[in-house]
């Protein structure tokens, strides 16, 4: 992903001075009896773009408006820059916020909406002035300034949105869905414009969406949440090539999920032992025999023909045998830029494997009902044990 | 042959279709404004005929008449004139009941106000108990409901005999027959038709403008003046209107709880029509009340137009 390169590399959160900018600590809130936010405890780099993702109903929105300060903790502490923010309202934090469906007042024009908030700090009028003109710039919208919002178009309102909310230079920006109403073309385009705008700026940023690729098209780092705790804490790459738990690795992008038993441990690899086949791991992987462990393989890192793979196929010699399984295709979808086959194993489990069609009609085509292999490198294999 | 047949039969009957739909959609709109012309229009044409009509005895004159091959249309504008300029009673009435209409609007909206953006922002499931608690007074009659005023507030009523029983008051207080008791009956009386507009138009506010005011560091009371009552606008003058056009024209609450300060234009109207007899001065007092609503309707009407062009109702 081309925005990638841009990004300032998670650091884990800590800042100049040691200090993380947002340090959020073994937060907790309850409605009731319901825990939305159970126990979350993250840091986050100045400069940062840091995304929540998780399905509706995880607690990220919770967890966001507890930073704009429209919920407070039942427990924890949040600190921004040291200071704690959980004592100020929202109306003191700042940090400001691009609402879910922007929530623009529509009975003010497109100026006034952005200058609401520097007019309440009382500024004088030719620095508002000064203020609302470059921020209208910014997200090119000068000549839209005297109509009302609802005479602009999606995208138009997603724009005035972002320049309201960083009129007044927040420390903090947080973004709820930001993209969330737009169709998917604009939405597309808009994800990098967004996160140029915000790397112009320079600010931190907070945001949540249950859309796994606008996370990792902007976001430098993600946490991936789940009623109410996050889950995993990483680059866009760490958490899809290295999931630390069968939740994330299913929730992003889609993965074929082998449950089986250790039953070799050897000082240079491990076998898992699963009723599709026998899995060759060679690295990193400590555990008891027969341990219960969970194969993860991600649809375009199999390999699929009708021959039984060879040596030569595999990286490392010693996974003949292994790490393959025989199976009938069970359908098949041609997306296009890639294929997708459902290939059915004897034990009912139903592999994905998508191919790349990165040449025309090169190779034998497969059709529905073919026997086939599926095989795949050891190496590019997750072991999940929870 | 039969396929020329064919096609125009689908063609004639698509034409039927879209004439029904025409005749359909006239209809609809239709019955309101028959509704509307045979219970306002043609009565407020024979008021206003009546009060520019000459009377002869108990008998009204035609307008049209044939006299000697010429046809002659007489208008008798007198009692106009009268009204306007000859007896400063009808301006003071009018006045008077302007000014009570409009203060008791004004409470009315203070009052309202709050109570309305309470219910509007209580829970979900309390605000139908709410609502009805508004709506109860409409269960016994209107006029119960006054008389009930007059038992409170008379010399020896209610309030006075707790006042004098408590100390509070050496000699009953005059409450009855004030511009006082007035004001309070009209308030108690209009007070739903404030709420009601109001709580339907602050029910409806998106929250998340309000949060979004308080983050872009707006005080809640900012938050307030410059996001809640702005878009609460509409709920404002339609209340104000409904309040307000009765008050103008109220007969029985002055009659019963006002006094003699309080001469208001609906008494007028009554004393014309039947102490005095003069059909055609009570239908002239009549138009120009008519008149005098129909200006605050035409602005909000304006108003409304306006709202609807900007696109957000």
């Amino acid at each position: 992903m081309a925005t990638n390169a841009n990004h300032k590399p998670g650091t884990g959160g800590s800042g100049s001075n040691g200090q993380p900018f947002l340090r959020i600590q073994q937060v907790v809130k309850q409605f009731g009896d319901a825990v939305a936010v159970d126990g979350v405890s993250l840091d986050i780099a100045k400069g940062e773009i840091f995304a929540l993702l998780g399905s509706s109903g995880c607690g990220k929105s919770t967890l966001l408006r507890m930073l704009a300060g429209f919920e407070t903790p039942t427990s924890g502490q949040i600190l921004l820059q040291g200071q704690d923010l959980v004592r100020l309202p929202p109306n003191e934090r700042p940090v400001n916020m691009m609402f879910q469906s922007y929530a623009l007042f529509p009975h003010m024009t497109v100026w006034d909406n952005v200058a609401f908030g520097l007019r309440r700090d009382g500024l004088p009028k030719d620095e508002i002035a000064t203020q609302v003109d470059k921020m209208l710039a910014l997200v090119q919208l000068t000549q839209y300034a005297k109509r009302k919002p609802h005479q602009l178009s999606g995208g138009q309102q997603q724009r005035v949105a972002l320049a309201r909310s960083l009129a007044k230079k927040p420390q903090l920006l947080l973004l709820d869905e930001p993209l969330g109403a737009l169709d998917k073309k604009l939405r597309e385009r808009t994800q990098l414009e967004l996160v140029d705008i915000i790397h112009q700026v320079g600010v931190t940023c907070v945001m949540v969406t249950h859309d796994q690729e606008e996370a990792m098209t902007m976001a430098s780092r993600i946490g991936v949440m789940s009623q109410g705790q996050i889950l995993q804490v990483g680059r866009p790459g760490d958490i899809y090539e290295t999931p630390n738990c069968k939740f994330v690795a299913d929730f992003i992008g889609s993965v074929n999920l082998f449950k089986g038993q250790l039953t070799v441990d050897e000082a240079a690899h491990v076998v898992i032992d699963s009723p599709e086949c026998r899995h060759y791991v060679s690295h990193g992987i400590t555990g008891t025999l027969g341990m219960e462990a969970h194969v993860a393989v991600r649809p375009e890192k199999i390999g699929i023909q009708v021959a039984a793979p060879t040596a030569a196929d595999y990286d490392n010699a010693a996974e003949v045998g292994f790490n393959v399984a025989r199976g009938t295709i069970r359908g098949l979808a041609y997306l296009g830029s890639s294929t997708t086959y459902h290939v059915a194993l004897p034990s009912g489990m139903v592999v994905k494997v998508t191919k790349a069609n990165d040449a025309r009609h090169d190779e034998v085509t497969l059709a529905q009902g073919d026997e086939v292999h599926v095989w795949w490198w050891g190496s590019d294999v997750v072991v999940l044990t929870q | 042959m039969s396929a020329h047949v064919s096609t125009a039969a689908p063609a004639a009957s698509r034409w039927l279709d879209r004439v029904v739909a025409r005749l359909g959609r006239k209809f609809v709109i239709g019955v309101p404004m028959a509704f509307l012309l045979a219970v306002f229009a043609l009565p407020f044409l024979v008021v206003f005929k009546i009060s520019v009509s000459e009377t002869e005895g108990v008998r009204f004159l035609d307008l049209l008449t044939w006299v000697d091959g010429m046809l002659q249309l007489k208008l008798r504008f007198s009692n106009y004139l009268y009204i306007l300029f000859e007896d400063a009673l009808y301006l003071e009435a009018y006045l008077s009941s302007i000014k009570y209409a409009a203060l008791t609007t004004v409470i009315c909206l203070f009052i309202g106000y709050p109570f309305a953006y309470f219910m509007a922002r209580s829970r979900p499931e309390a605000r139908p108990a709410l609502l009805m608690l508004v709506m109860l007074p409409f269960w016994t009659s209107f006029l119960l409901r006054v008389y009930a005023w007059k038992m409170l507030l008379a010399d020896n009523g209610v309030f006075n005999n707790i006042a004098l029983a408590l100390g509070l008051l050496d000699e009953p207080l005059k409450i009855m027959h004030t511009p006082f008791s007035l004001t309070l009956g009209m308030v108690y009386t209009y007070l739903p038709f404030m709420v009601l507009p109001l709580y339907a138009n602050l029910v409806k506010m998106d929250i998340r403008l309000l949060e979004a005011a308080l983050d872009l560091g707006a005080t809640p009371w900012q938050a307030f003046w410059r996001i809640t009552v702005p878009l609460s606008k509409g709920g404002i003058v339609a209340g104000a209107l409904l309040v307000f056009i009765p008050c103008v024209g109220e007969f029985v609450i002055p009659e019963l709880l006002g006094g003699p300060q309080t001469l208001m234009i609906g008494r007028v109207l009554w004393d014309e029509f039947f102490a005095n007899n003069d059909w055609p001065m009570a239908a002239s007092v009549a138009v120009v009340m008519v008149l005098l609503i129909i200006v605050p309707l035409a602005l909000f009407n304006k108003y409304q137009a306006e709202q609807s062009a900007g696109g957000r109702a």
